[in-house]
Protein backbone atom coordinates (compact mmCIF):
# COMPACT_ATOMS: atom_id res chain seq x y z
CA UNK A 1 0.00 0.00 0.00
CA UNK A 2 1.39 3.36 -0.95
CA UNK A 3 1.89 5.86 1.83
CA UNK A 4 -0.28 8.93 2.07
CA UNK A 5 1.78 11.72 0.56
CA UNK A 6 2.90 14.39 3.02
CA UNK A 7 1.92 17.93 2.05
CA UNK A 8 4.45 19.45 4.39
CA UNK A 9 7.64 21.08 3.13
CA UNK A 10 8.99 21.76 6.59
CA UNK A 11 9.59 18.73 8.79
CA UNK A 12 10.49 18.86 12.45
CA UNK A 13 11.79 15.76 14.19
CA UNK A 14 10.12 15.53 17.59
CA UNK A 15 12.27 13.17 19.58
CA UNK A 16 10.74 11.08 22.32
CA UNK A 17 12.13 8.76 24.92
CA UNK A 18 9.68 6.49 26.74
CA UNK A 19 6.72 8.33 25.24
CA UNK A 20 7.85 11.73 26.48
CA UNK A 21 8.70 14.34 23.85
CA UNK A 22 11.84 16.44 24.23
CA UNK A 23 10.75 20.02 24.85
CA UNK A 24 13.03 21.31 22.13
CA UNK A 25 10.96 19.38 19.58
CA UNK A 26 7.82 21.26 20.63
CA UNK A 27 9.72 24.57 20.73
CA UNK A 28 10.81 23.93 17.15
CA UNK A 29 7.22 23.27 16.06
CA UNK A 30 6.27 26.75 17.27
CA UNK A 31 9.11 28.37 15.37
CA UNK A 32 8.50 26.25 12.27
CA UNK A 33 4.84 27.24 12.15
CA UNK A 34 5.84 30.92 12.25
CA UNK A 35 8.45 30.51 9.54
CA UNK A 36 6.22 28.44 7.28
CA UNK A 37 3.21 30.70 7.57
CA UNK A 38 5.03 33.57 5.88
CA UNK A 39 5.60 31.58 2.71
CA UNK A 40 2.51 29.40 2.75
CA UNK A 41 4.19 26.14 3.71
CA UNK A 42 2.82 23.41 5.92
CA UNK A 43 4.60 21.93 8.92
CA UNK A 44 4.90 18.26 9.73
CA UNK A 45 6.09 16.81 13.04
CA UNK A 46 8.01 13.59 12.56
CA UNK A 47 7.61 11.04 15.33
CA UNK A 48 9.41 7.71 15.59
CA UNK A 49 8.73 5.16 18.30
CA UNK A 50 6.54 2.30 19.41
CA UNK A 51 2.93 2.76 20.51
CA UNK A 52 3.12 6.50 20.27
CA UNK A 53 -0.53 7.20 19.26
CA UNK A 54 -1.18 9.28 22.36
CA UNK A 55 1.89 11.36 21.79
CA UNK A 56 0.90 11.87 18.15
CA UNK A 57 -2.45 13.27 19.31
CA UNK A 58 -0.74 15.52 21.80
CA UNK A 59 1.58 16.90 19.14
CA UNK A 60 -1.35 17.56 16.84
CA UNK A 61 -2.69 19.98 19.44
CA UNK A 62 0.21 22.36 18.75
CA UNK A 63 -1.38 23.26 15.44
CA UNK A 64 0.85 21.34 13.04
CA UNK A 65 -0.58 20.25 9.72
CA UNK A 66 0.62 16.69 9.97
CA UNK A 67 2.14 14.32 12.45
CA UNK A 68 4.19 11.91 10.39
CA UNK A 69 4.45 8.73 12.42
CA UNK A 70 6.61 5.64 12.12
CA UNK A 71 5.37 3.22 14.78
CA UNK A 72 7.20 -0.08 15.10
CA UNK A 73 8.63 -2.22 17.88
CA UNK A 74 12.09 -1.79 16.37
CA UNK A 75 11.85 1.95 16.98
CA UNK A 76 10.95 1.71 20.67
CA UNK A 77 14.44 2.77 21.66
CA UNK A 78 16.84 5.02 19.82
CA UNK A 79 19.23 3.05 17.63
CA UNK A 80 20.83 5.54 15.30
CA UNK A 81 21.11 3.29 12.26
CA UNK A 82 17.50 2.16 12.47
CA UNK A 83 16.27 5.74 12.83
CA UNK A 84 18.45 6.87 9.92
CA UNK A 85 17.05 4.10 7.76
CA UNK A 86 13.42 5.04 8.45
CA UNK A 87 14.02 8.77 8.01
CA UNK A 88 16.07 8.35 4.84
CA UNK A 89 13.27 6.30 3.29
CA UNK A 90 10.63 8.85 4.30
CA UNK A 91 12.62 11.86 3.13
CA UNK A 92 13.34 10.30 -0.28
CA UNK A 93 9.67 9.45 -0.63
CA UNK A 94 8.13 12.75 0.52
CA UNK A 95 10.92 15.20 -0.32
CA UNK A 96 10.59 17.86 2.39
CA UNK A 97 12.58 21.06 1.78
CA UNK A 98 13.66 21.54 5.37
CA UNK A 99 14.36 19.05 8.16
CA UNK A 100 14.98 20.34 11.70
CA UNK A 101 16.09 18.55 14.84
CA UNK A 102 16.86 19.57 18.42
CA UNK A 103 20.55 19.69 19.32
CA UNK A 104 20.15 17.03 22.00
CA UNK A 105 22.38 14.01 22.51
CA UNK A 106 20.07 12.19 20.10
CA UNK A 107 19.74 15.00 17.56
CA UNK A 108 23.47 15.71 17.40
CA UNK A 109 24.06 12.06 16.50
CA UNK A 110 21.06 11.37 14.28
CA UNK A 111 21.25 14.66 12.35
CA UNK A 112 24.81 14.39 11.03
CA UNK A 113 24.46 10.69 10.19
CA UNK A 114 21.24 11.29 8.30
CA UNK A 115 22.71 14.31 6.49
CA UNK A 116 25.70 12.21 5.39
CA UNK A 117 23.37 9.43 4.19
CA UNK A 118 21.39 11.96 2.15
CA UNK A 119 24.53 13.87 1.13
CA UNK A 120 23.04 17.14 2.24
CA UNK A 121 24.10 20.03 4.46
CA UNK A 122 23.46 20.36 8.18
CA UNK A 123 24.06 23.47 10.30
CA UNK A 124 24.79 22.50 13.86
CA UNK A 125 23.75 24.04 17.18
CA UNK A 126 21.83 26.91 15.63
CA UNK A 127 20.50 29.72 17.77
CA UNK A 128 18.10 31.18 15.22
CA UNK A 129 16.48 30.32 11.89
CA UNK A 130 15.28 32.40 8.97
CA UNK A 131 13.37 31.27 5.92
CA UNK A 132 13.28 33.56 2.92
CA UNK A 133 10.48 33.69 0.35
CA UNK A 134 12.27 31.35 -2.03
CA UNK A 135 12.30 28.70 0.67
CA UNK A 136 15.97 29.04 1.49
CA UNK A 137 16.82 28.31 5.10
CA UNK A 138 19.37 30.55 6.79
CA UNK A 139 20.69 29.05 10.01
CA UNK A 140 22.31 31.37 12.54
CA UNK A 141 25.20 29.92 14.53
CA UNK A 142 27.68 31.40 16.99
CA UNK A 143 30.91 31.65 15.01
CA UNK A 144 34.33 30.56 16.26
CA UNK A 145 35.58 32.76 19.03
CA UNK A 146 32.06 33.43 20.07
CA UNK A 147 31.96 37.17 19.48
CA UNK A 148 30.31 36.89 16.12
CA UNK A 149 27.43 35.11 14.47
CA UNK A 150 27.37 33.38 11.11
CA UNK A 151 24.49 32.71 8.74
CA UNK A 152 24.75 29.38 6.93
CA UNK A 153 22.80 28.23 3.91
CA UNK A 154 22.49 24.95 2.04
CA UNK A 155 22.02 26.14 -1.55
CA UNK A 156 22.33 23.01 -3.69
CA UNK A 157 21.02 20.02 -1.81
CA UNK A 158 17.77 19.10 -0.08
CA UNK A 159 16.53 18.84 2.52
CA UNK A 160 18.21 21.77 4.24
CA UNK A 161 19.00 20.44 7.70
CA UNK A 162 19.74 22.07 11.03
CA UNK A 163 20.02 21.16 14.69
CA UNK A 164 18.81 23.85 17.09
CA UNK A 165 19.75 24.30 20.71
CA UNK A 166 17.13 23.64 23.36
CA UNK A 167 15.47 26.64 24.99
CA UNK A 168 16.00 29.08 22.13
CA UNK A 169 12.37 29.30 21.08
CA UNK A 170 9.31 29.51 23.30
CA UNK A 171 7.03 26.54 23.77
CA UNK A 172 3.88 27.18 21.74
CA UNK A 173 0.64 26.88 23.72
CA UNK A 174 -1.49 23.86 22.78
CA UNK A 175 -4.51 24.97 20.77
CA UNK A 176 -6.96 23.68 18.26
CA UNK A 177 -6.30 20.55 16.30
CA UNK A 178 -6.36 21.15 12.56
CA UNK A 179 -3.98 18.56 11.21
CA UNK A 180 -3.94 14.87 10.49
CA UNK A 181 -1.81 11.90 11.35
CA UNK A 182 -0.14 10.02 8.53
CA UNK A 183 1.76 6.78 8.91
CA UNK A 184 5.05 6.02 7.21
CA UNK A 185 6.96 2.78 6.90
CA UNK A 186 8.78 2.07 10.17
CA UNK A 187 10.00 -1.41 9.35
CA UNK A 188 13.51 -2.19 10.55
CA UNK A 189 15.14 -5.39 11.68
CA UNK A 190 17.74 -6.39 14.24
CA UNK A 191 20.55 -6.08 11.74
CA UNK A 192 19.74 -2.38 11.40
CA UNK A 193 20.51 -1.61 15.02
CA UNK A 194 24.28 -1.13 14.95
CA UNK A 195 24.52 -1.62 18.71
CA UNK A 196 22.72 -3.60 21.40
CA UNK A 197 21.43 -1.56 24.31
CA UNK A 198 22.31 -3.30 27.58
CA UNK A 199 20.78 -0.76 29.93
CA UNK A 200 19.72 2.85 30.15
CA UNK A 201 20.12 4.79 33.33
CA UNK A 202 18.13 7.93 34.09
CA UNK A 203 18.94 10.15 37.02
CA UNK A 204 16.17 11.98 38.81
CA UNK A 205 16.57 15.74 38.68
CA UNK A 206 17.71 16.86 42.13
CA UNK A 207 16.94 20.26 43.59
CA UNK A 208 20.02 22.31 42.92
CA UNK A 209 20.32 20.84 39.46
CA UNK A 210 21.09 23.53 36.95
CA UNK A 211 18.04 23.04 34.74
CA UNK A 212 15.57 23.41 37.58
CA UNK A 213 17.37 25.91 39.81
CA UNK A 214 15.77 29.31 40.48
CA UNK A 215 19.11 30.86 41.30
CA UNK A 216 22.31 30.17 39.41
CA UNK A 217 25.74 31.48 40.23
CA UNK A 218 28.13 30.92 37.35
CA UNK A 219 31.89 31.29 37.58
CA UNK A 220 34.14 32.08 34.64
CA UNK A 221 37.82 32.08 33.82
CA UNK A 222 38.16 35.32 35.78
CA UNK A 223 37.97 33.26 38.98
CA UNK A 224 41.62 32.69 38.19
CA UNK A 225 42.49 29.53 40.09
CA UNK A 226 40.96 26.52 41.76
CA UNK A 227 41.57 27.95 45.26
CA UNK A 228 39.24 30.85 44.39
CA UNK A 229 36.39 28.69 43.16
CA UNK A 230 34.87 28.56 46.66
CA UNK A 231 33.72 32.17 46.15
CA UNK A 232 31.28 30.90 43.52
CA UNK A 233 30.14 28.01 45.70
CA UNK A 234 29.81 30.13 48.83
CA UNK A 235 27.60 32.66 47.09
CA UNK A 236 25.47 29.92 45.53
CA UNK A 237 25.03 28.29 48.94
CA UNK A 238 24.08 31.62 50.47
CA UNK A 239 21.35 32.07 47.84
CA UNK A 240 20.30 28.39 47.87
CA UNK A 241 21.26 28.26 44.22
CA UNK A 242 23.13 25.97 41.86
CA UNK A 243 26.71 26.43 40.66
CA UNK A 244 27.46 26.72 36.96
CA UNK A 245 30.61 27.38 34.98
CA UNK A 246 31.76 28.64 31.62
CA UNK A 247 34.01 26.42 29.54
CA UNK A 248 37.46 27.49 30.80
CA UNK A 249 36.84 26.52 34.46
CA UNK A 250 35.67 23.12 33.22
CA UNK A 251 38.78 22.75 31.06
CA UNK A 252 40.91 23.74 34.04
CA UNK A 253 39.18 21.20 36.25
CA UNK A 254 37.76 23.73 38.75
CA UNK A 255 34.24 22.64 37.80
CA UNK A 256 32.60 19.50 36.41
CA UNK A 257 31.63 19.09 32.75
CA UNK A 258 27.93 18.86 33.64
CA UNK A 259 28.11 22.32 35.22
CA UNK A 260 28.89 24.05 31.97
CA UNK A 261 26.26 26.52 30.80
CA UNK A 262 26.00 27.45 27.15
CA UNK A 263 26.00 26.13 23.66
CA UNK A 264 27.91 22.94 24.38
CA UNK A 265 26.64 22.72 27.92
CA UNK A 266 23.33 23.14 29.65
CA UNK A 267 20.51 25.53 28.92
CA UNK A 268 19.24 27.05 32.16
CA UNK A 269 16.03 28.85 33.10
CA UNK A 270 16.76 30.57 36.42
CA UNK A 271 14.92 33.54 37.93
CA UNK A 272 18.27 34.95 38.99
CA UNK A 273 21.57 34.58 37.15
CA UNK A 274 24.81 35.93 38.61
CA UNK A 275 27.81 35.65 36.27
CA UNK A 276 31.18 36.19 37.91
CA UNK A 277 34.43 36.70 36.04
CA UNK A 278 32.73 36.00 32.71
CA UNK A 279 33.45 38.01 29.58
CA UNK A 280 30.13 37.32 27.85
CA UNK A 281 30.72 35.21 24.74
CA UNK A 282 27.64 34.21 22.76
CA UNK A 283 28.55 30.55 23.32
CA UNK A 284 27.87 31.06 27.00
CA UNK A 285 24.99 33.53 26.83
CA UNK A 286 22.83 31.40 24.54
CA UNK A 287 22.50 28.96 27.43
CA UNK A 288 20.64 31.37 29.70
CA UNK A 289 16.93 31.75 29.10
CA UNK A 290 14.13 33.67 30.69
CA UNK A 291 16.03 34.97 33.71
CA UNK A 292 14.10 37.71 35.55
CA UNK A 293 17.33 39.27 36.72
CA UNK A 294 20.80 38.91 35.25
CA UNK A 295 23.73 40.24 37.21
CA UNK A 296 27.38 40.36 36.12
CA UNK A 297 30.49 40.95 38.20
CA UNK A 298 33.60 41.73 36.18
CA UNK A 299 36.69 43.83 36.73
CA UNK A 300 36.59 45.12 33.17
CA UNK A 301 33.93 47.85 32.77
CA UNK A 302 33.89 47.19 29.02
CA UNK A 303 33.22 43.45 29.27
CA UNK A 304 30.66 42.31 26.70
CA UNK A 305 28.55 40.66 29.35
CA UNK A 306 27.37 44.07 30.57
CA UNK A 307 25.54 44.46 27.27
CA UNK A 308 23.39 41.48 28.14
CA UNK A 309 22.73 42.00 31.85
CA UNK A 310 20.38 44.00 34.02
CA UNK A 311 22.83 44.89 36.77
CA UNK A 312 26.59 45.31 36.51
CA UNK A 313 29.21 45.40 39.25
CA UNK A 314 32.75 46.38 38.36
CA UNK A 315 35.63 45.19 40.47
CA UNK A 316 37.68 42.24 41.62
CA UNK A 317 35.43 39.33 42.38
CA UNK A 318 37.66 38.44 45.32
CA UNK A 319 36.54 41.69 46.95
CA UNK A 320 32.96 41.88 45.76
CA UNK A 321 31.80 38.33 46.40
CA UNK A 322 32.86 38.15 50.09
CA UNK A 323 31.31 41.59 50.68
CA UNK A 324 28.14 40.46 49.00
CA UNK A 325 27.95 37.36 51.18
CA UNK A 326 28.46 39.51 54.27
CA UNK A 327 25.69 41.89 53.22
CA UNK A 328 23.34 39.02 52.41
CA UNK A 329 23.94 37.53 55.85
CA UNK A 330 22.57 40.77 57.25
CA UNK A 331 19.28 40.07 55.51
CA UNK A 332 18.87 36.44 56.42
CA UNK A 333 19.04 36.74 60.19
CA UNK B 1 43.84 -4.35 17.26
CA UNK B 2 44.18 -1.44 14.89
CA UNK B 3 42.94 1.87 16.23
CA UNK B 4 42.65 5.08 14.25
CA UNK B 5 42.48 8.36 16.14
CA UNK B 6 41.38 11.55 14.42
CA UNK B 7 42.87 14.76 15.74
CA UNK B 8 42.66 18.40 14.77
CA UNK B 9 44.75 21.47 15.55
CA UNK B 10 42.61 24.28 16.98
CA UNK B 11 43.36 27.78 18.25
CA UNK B 12 44.28 27.44 21.93
CA UNK B 13 40.93 27.76 23.73
CA UNK B 14 42.68 29.76 26.45
CA UNK B 15 42.87 32.61 23.98
CA UNK B 16 39.23 32.36 22.90
CA UNK B 17 37.85 35.67 21.79
CA UNK B 18 41.21 37.15 20.82
CA UNK B 19 40.57 36.43 17.15
CA UNK B 20 39.25 39.40 15.24
CA UNK B 21 36.78 39.25 12.43
CA UNK B 22 38.20 40.70 9.23
CA UNK B 23 35.24 42.66 7.87
CA UNK B 24 36.35 42.49 4.25
CA UNK B 25 37.33 38.84 3.94
CA UNK B 26 34.79 37.65 6.52
CA UNK B 27 37.38 35.37 7.99
CA UNK B 28 38.77 35.19 11.48
CA UNK B 29 42.24 36.47 11.99
CA UNK B 30 43.94 33.97 14.24
CA UNK B 31 47.49 35.02 13.65
CA UNK B 32 48.55 35.66 17.22
CA UNK B 33 46.66 32.74 18.69
CA UNK B 34 48.82 29.64 19.14
CA UNK B 35 47.36 26.26 18.11
CA UNK B 36 47.02 23.14 20.21
CA UNK B 37 45.63 19.67 19.60
CA UNK B 38 41.88 19.85 20.24
CA UNK B 39 41.61 18.92 23.95
CA UNK B 40 39.03 16.14 23.54
CA UNK B 41 41.11 14.50 20.82
CA UNK B 42 43.79 13.84 23.44
CA UNK B 43 41.24 11.97 25.49
CA UNK B 44 40.47 9.90 22.39
CA UNK B 45 44.17 9.15 21.93
CA UNK B 46 44.60 8.30 25.61
CA UNK B 47 41.80 5.74 25.33
CA UNK B 48 43.51 4.23 22.29
CA UNK B 49 46.81 4.00 24.17
CA UNK B 50 45.13 2.20 27.08
CA UNK B 51 43.52 -0.31 24.73
CA UNK B 52 46.82 -0.94 22.96
CA UNK B 53 48.49 -1.54 26.32
CA UNK B 54 46.02 -4.37 26.92
CA UNK B 55 45.55 -5.83 23.48
CA UNK B 56 48.59 -4.78 21.47
CA UNK B 57 48.29 -3.58 17.92
CA UNK B 58 48.78 -0.30 16.17
CA UNK B 59 47.56 3.27 16.62
CA UNK B 60 47.41 5.46 13.53
CA UNK B 61 46.68 9.15 13.95
CA UNK B 62 44.85 10.93 11.13
CA UNK B 63 44.59 14.68 10.85
CA UNK B 64 43.36 16.96 8.12
CA UNK B 65 45.55 19.98 8.71
CA UNK B 66 47.98 22.33 7.03
CA UNK B 67 51.47 20.88 6.73
CA UNK B 68 52.73 23.67 8.95
CA UNK B 69 51.00 22.09 11.93
CA UNK B 70 53.10 18.91 11.67
CA UNK B 71 55.37 19.84 14.61
CA UNK B 72 52.35 20.46 16.79
CA UNK B 73 50.64 17.23 15.73
CA UNK B 74 53.78 15.29 16.62
CA UNK B 75 52.66 15.57 20.22
CA UNK B 76 50.32 12.67 19.39
CA UNK B 77 53.31 10.57 18.41
CA UNK B 78 55.06 11.64 21.59
CA UNK B 79 52.03 10.51 23.59
CA UNK B 80 52.51 7.08 22.02
CA UNK B 81 50.74 6.76 18.67
CA UNK B 82 52.71 4.59 16.21
CA UNK B 83 52.40 6.69 13.10
CA UNK B 84 50.57 9.62 11.63
CA UNK B 85 48.88 10.50 8.38
CA UNK B 86 48.37 14.21 7.71
CA UNK B 87 45.93 15.19 4.97
CA UNK B 88 47.04 18.43 3.51
CA UNK B 89 46.01 19.99 0.23
CA UNK B 90 44.81 23.40 -0.94
CA UNK B 91 41.87 21.61 -2.52
CA UNK B 92 40.66 20.61 0.97
CA UNK B 93 40.37 24.23 2.10
CA UNK B 94 36.92 25.44 3.02
CA UNK B 95 35.54 21.96 3.58
CA UNK B 96 32.44 21.79 5.76
CA UNK B 97 31.79 18.83 8.02
CA UNK B 98 30.50 16.50 5.32
CA UNK B 99 33.41 17.34 3.01
CA UNK B 100 35.85 16.87 5.90
CA UNK B 101 34.29 13.55 6.79
CA UNK B 102 34.54 12.45 3.12
CA UNK B 103 38.25 13.23 3.03
CA UNK B 104 38.95 11.51 6.35
CA UNK B 105 36.88 8.48 5.33
CA UNK B 106 38.93 8.20 2.14
CA UNK B 107 42.14 8.35 4.18
CA UNK B 108 40.86 5.67 6.55
CA UNK B 109 40.07 3.42 3.60
CA UNK B 110 43.62 3.88 2.34
CA UNK B 111 44.98 2.82 5.74
CA UNK B 112 43.03 -0.42 5.56
CA UNK B 113 40.86 -2.42 7.96
CA UNK B 114 40.51 -1.11 11.53
CA UNK B 115 38.74 -2.17 14.68
CA UNK B 116 38.10 1.15 16.30
CA UNK B 117 38.14 4.76 15.15
CA UNK B 118 38.18 7.31 17.95
CA UNK B 119 37.45 11.03 17.84
CA UNK B 120 36.86 13.76 20.37
CA UNK B 121 33.13 14.48 20.65
CA UNK B 122 33.60 18.03 19.36
CA UNK B 123 36.30 20.56 18.67
CA UNK B 124 36.75 23.81 20.54
CA UNK B 125 36.83 25.87 17.33
CA UNK B 126 33.76 25.16 15.26
CA UNK B 127 32.24 22.71 17.69
CA UNK B 128 29.77 21.15 15.28
CA UNK B 129 30.33 17.64 16.68
CA UNK B 130 29.29 16.27 13.30
CA UNK B 131 32.42 14.79 11.87
CA UNK B 132 32.50 11.53 13.84
CA UNK B 133 28.97 10.32 13.00
CA UNK B 134 29.54 11.40 9.41
CA UNK B 135 32.82 9.47 9.10
CA UNK B 136 30.99 6.43 10.48
CA UNK B 137 28.17 6.87 7.99
CA UNK B 138 30.51 7.24 5.02
CA UNK B 139 32.48 4.17 6.11
CA UNK B 140 29.26 2.26 6.73
CA UNK B 141 30.06 1.29 10.32
CA UNK B 142 28.12 1.82 13.57
CA UNK B 143 28.94 4.72 15.86
CA UNK B 144 28.25 6.09 19.30
CA UNK B 145 28.83 9.64 20.49
CA UNK B 146 29.23 11.19 23.94
CA UNK B 147 31.23 8.14 25.07
CA UNK B 148 32.40 8.21 28.69
CA UNK B 149 33.71 4.65 29.06
CA UNK B 150 34.88 1.80 26.84
CA UNK B 151 35.24 -1.73 28.18
CA UNK B 152 36.58 -4.58 26.13
CA UNK B 153 36.48 -8.09 27.58
CA UNK B 154 37.52 -10.03 24.52
CA UNK B 155 38.44 -8.23 21.35
CA UNK B 156 35.11 -9.01 19.76
CA UNK B 157 32.70 -7.05 21.90
CA UNK B 158 33.02 -3.50 23.12
CA UNK B 159 30.83 -2.36 25.99
CA UNK B 160 30.41 1.37 25.67
CA UNK B 161 28.84 3.95 27.96
CA UNK B 162 27.29 6.90 26.16
CA UNK B 163 25.90 9.95 27.91
CA UNK B 164 22.33 11.13 27.40
CA UNK B 165 20.63 14.21 28.88
CA UNK B 166 19.62 12.79 32.23
CA UNK B 167 21.90 9.79 32.50
CA UNK B 168 23.63 7.30 30.29
CA UNK B 169 23.16 4.26 28.11
CA UNK B 170 25.33 1.17 28.02
CA UNK B 171 25.51 -0.61 24.68
CA UNK B 172 27.52 -3.39 23.07
CA UNK B 173 29.08 -3.15 19.63
CA UNK B 174 31.20 -5.35 17.44
CA UNK B 175 34.16 -3.89 15.56
CA UNK B 176 34.69 -2.00 13.39
CA UNK B 177 33.08 1.06 14.94
CA UNK B 178 33.48 4.80 15.42
CA UNK B 179 33.31 6.27 18.93
CA UNK B 180 33.60 9.90 19.93
CA UNK B 181 34.54 10.61 23.50
CA UNK B 182 33.79 13.17 26.21
CA UNK B 183 36.26 14.50 28.75
CA UNK B 184 35.05 12.25 31.59
CA UNK B 185 36.45 9.15 29.85
CA UNK B 186 40.04 9.50 31.12
CA UNK B 187 42.87 11.83 31.93
CA UNK B 188 45.36 12.14 29.07
CA UNK B 189 48.97 11.42 30.00
CA UNK B 190 51.69 14.01 30.01
CA UNK B 191 54.56 13.55 27.63
CA UNK B 192 58.11 13.27 28.86
CA UNK B 193 61.12 14.70 27.09
CA UNK B 194 62.18 11.16 26.16
CA UNK B 195 58.79 10.57 24.60
CA UNK B 196 59.07 13.78 22.60
CA UNK B 197 62.44 12.67 21.21
CA UNK B 198 60.92 9.28 20.49
CA UNK B 199 58.06 10.94 18.67
CA UNK B 200 60.49 12.78 16.41
CA UNK B 201 61.61 9.42 15.01
CA UNK B 202 58.17 8.13 14.12
CA UNK B 203 56.63 8.17 10.68
CA UNK B 204 54.46 11.14 9.72
CA UNK B 205 53.23 10.97 6.13
CA UNK B 206 51.63 13.84 4.33
CA UNK B 207 48.97 12.84 1.82
CA UNK B 208 47.36 15.09 -0.76
CA UNK B 209 44.13 14.72 -2.71
CA UNK B 210 46.12 12.80 -5.37
CA UNK B 211 47.00 10.08 -2.87
CA UNK B 212 43.39 9.37 -1.96
CA UNK B 213 40.47 7.89 -3.81
CA UNK B 214 38.07 10.74 -3.29
CA UNK B 215 34.49 11.39 -4.04
CA UNK B 216 35.61 14.48 -5.99
CA UNK B 217 32.41 16.51 -5.97
CA UNK B 218 32.34 16.37 -2.18
CA UNK B 219 35.56 18.06 -1.10
CA UNK B 220 36.68 21.61 -0.39
CA UNK B 221 34.59 24.74 -0.39
CA UNK B 222 33.01 23.89 -3.75
CA UNK B 223 32.01 20.44 -2.60
CA UNK B 224 30.54 21.52 0.72
CA UNK B 225 26.75 21.42 0.90
CA UNK B 226 26.69 24.20 3.51
CA UNK B 227 27.95 27.68 2.68
CA UNK B 228 28.63 30.71 4.83
CA UNK B 229 26.32 33.52 3.78
CA UNK B 230 27.66 36.18 6.08
CA UNK B 231 29.29 36.76 9.43
CA UNK B 232 28.30 39.54 11.72
CA UNK B 233 29.27 40.98 15.05
CA UNK B 234 26.15 41.65 17.10
CA UNK B 235 25.85 45.30 17.99
CA UNK B 236 27.20 46.20 21.38
CA UNK B 237 24.82 48.14 23.52
CA UNK B 238 25.13 48.74 27.21
CA UNK B 239 22.02 47.49 28.80
CA UNK B 240 23.12 46.93 32.36
CA UNK B 241 22.51 49.41 35.10
CA UNK B 242 25.98 49.83 36.56
CA UNK B 243 26.05 49.95 40.34
CA UNK B 244 28.11 52.75 41.86
CA UNK B 245 30.77 52.94 44.54
CA UNK B 246 33.56 50.68 45.72
CA UNK B 247 33.30 46.91 46.03
CA UNK B 248 31.53 47.09 49.37
CA UNK B 249 29.03 49.71 48.30
CA UNK B 250 28.15 47.84 45.10
CA UNK B 251 27.83 44.58 47.02
CA UNK B 252 25.52 46.25 49.55
CA UNK B 253 23.31 47.67 46.80
CA UNK B 254 23.07 44.28 45.12
CA UNK B 255 22.25 42.53 48.41
CA UNK B 256 19.55 45.10 48.93
CA UNK B 257 18.01 44.48 45.52
CA UNK B 258 18.17 40.72 45.93
CA UNK B 259 16.47 41.00 49.30
CA UNK B 260 13.68 43.12 47.88
CA UNK B 261 13.17 40.66 45.03
CA UNK B 262 12.81 37.84 47.53
CA UNK B 263 16.06 36.01 46.90
CA UNK B 264 17.28 36.02 50.51
CA UNK B 265 16.22 33.07 52.61
CA UNK B 266 16.40 32.87 56.38
C1 LIG C 1 31.68 25.69 19.55
C2 LIG C 1 31.92 26.30 20.87
C3 LIG C 1 31.07 26.01 21.91
C4 LIG C 1 31.26 26.60 23.16
N1 LIG C 1 30.38 26.31 24.14
C5 LIG C 1 30.50 26.96 25.31
C6 LIG C 1 29.55 26.73 26.35
O1 LIG C 1 28.63 25.92 26.25
N2 LIG C 1 29.69 27.43 27.49
C7 LIG C 1 30.70 28.35 27.67
O2 LIG C 1 30.75 28.98 28.72
N3 LIG C 1 31.61 28.54 26.72
C8 LIG C 1 31.54 27.88 25.55
N4 LIG C 1 32.48 28.10 24.59
C9 LIG C 1 33.62 28.96 24.92
C10 LIG C 1 33.30 30.44 24.75
O3 LIG C 1 33.50 30.83 23.40
C11 LIG C 1 34.22 31.30 25.63
O4 LIG C 1 35.55 30.96 25.38
C12 LIG C 1 33.93 31.14 27.11
O5 LIG C 1 32.55 31.25 27.39
C13 LIG C 1 34.69 32.21 27.87
O6 LIG C 1 34.57 31.98 29.25
P1 LIG C 1 34.82 33.13 30.29
O7 LIG C 1 33.95 34.27 29.98
O8 LIG C 1 34.69 32.50 31.63
O9 LIG C 1 36.37 33.48 30.09
P2 LIG C 1 37.07 34.76 29.49
O10 LIG C 1 36.54 35.10 28.17
O11 LIG C 1 38.53 34.52 29.63
O12 LIG C 1 36.63 35.93 30.47
C14 LIG C 1 37.11 36.09 31.77
C15 LIG C 1 36.55 37.38 32.31
O13 LIG C 1 36.87 37.49 33.68
C16 LIG C 1 37.19 38.84 33.98
N5 LIG C 1 38.06 38.81 35.15
C17 LIG C 1 39.34 38.40 35.22
N6 LIG C 1 39.78 38.47 36.50
C18 LIG C 1 38.76 38.93 37.24
C19 LIG C 1 38.61 39.24 38.63
N7 LIG C 1 39.60 39.03 39.51
N8 LIG C 1 37.42 39.72 39.06
C20 LIG C 1 36.40 39.94 38.18
N9 LIG C 1 36.48 39.67 36.86
C21 LIG C 1 37.66 39.16 36.39
C22 LIG C 1 37.86 39.36 32.73
O14 LIG C 1 37.72 40.76 32.64
C23 LIG C 1 37.11 38.63 31.62
O15 LIG C 1 36.04 39.42 31.14
C24 LIG C 1 32.33 27.51 23.36
C25 LIG C 1 33.18 27.78 22.31
C26 LIG C 1 32.99 27.19 21.08
C27 LIG C 1 33.91 27.53 19.97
Amino acid sequence: MAETQSECKLWVFVEQRKGKPAEVGIELLGKALNLAEDIGWKVGAVLLGHQVEKLADEILSYGVHEVIVADASGLAEYHNLAYVKVLERAIREHEPEVFLLGATTMGTDLGPRLAARLRTGLSAHCIDLELNDTGELLAVIPWSGGNSLGRISCPRTRPQMATINPGIFDMPPPGTVRGRIIYINGAVDQSDFGYRIVETHHQEAKPGDLETAEVIVVGGYGVGREENWHHIEDLAAMLHGAVGATRPPVDEGWAEGNQMVGQSGRTVYPRLYIGIGISGHMHHLVGIKKADLMVAINQDPNAAIFAHCDLGLVGDLKDIVPSLIESLKGYSQ
Amino acid sequence: MRIIVCIKPVPDPKYAGREVLDETTKTLNRQDVPSVINPLDKHALEEALRLRERFGGEIVVVSMAPEASLPLLREALAMGADRMVVLSDRRFAGSDTLATASIIAAAVRSIGPFDLLLCGDETTDSGTAQVSPQIAELLGVPNLMHVSSVQVSDEKTFRVQSQIEDGYMIAELDPPMVLSVVKEINKPRYVTLMAILDGEQKEARVLTADDLILDEPWIGLEGSPTQIVDLMVPEKKTKAEMLQGDARAQAQTLADRLYRMGFCHG
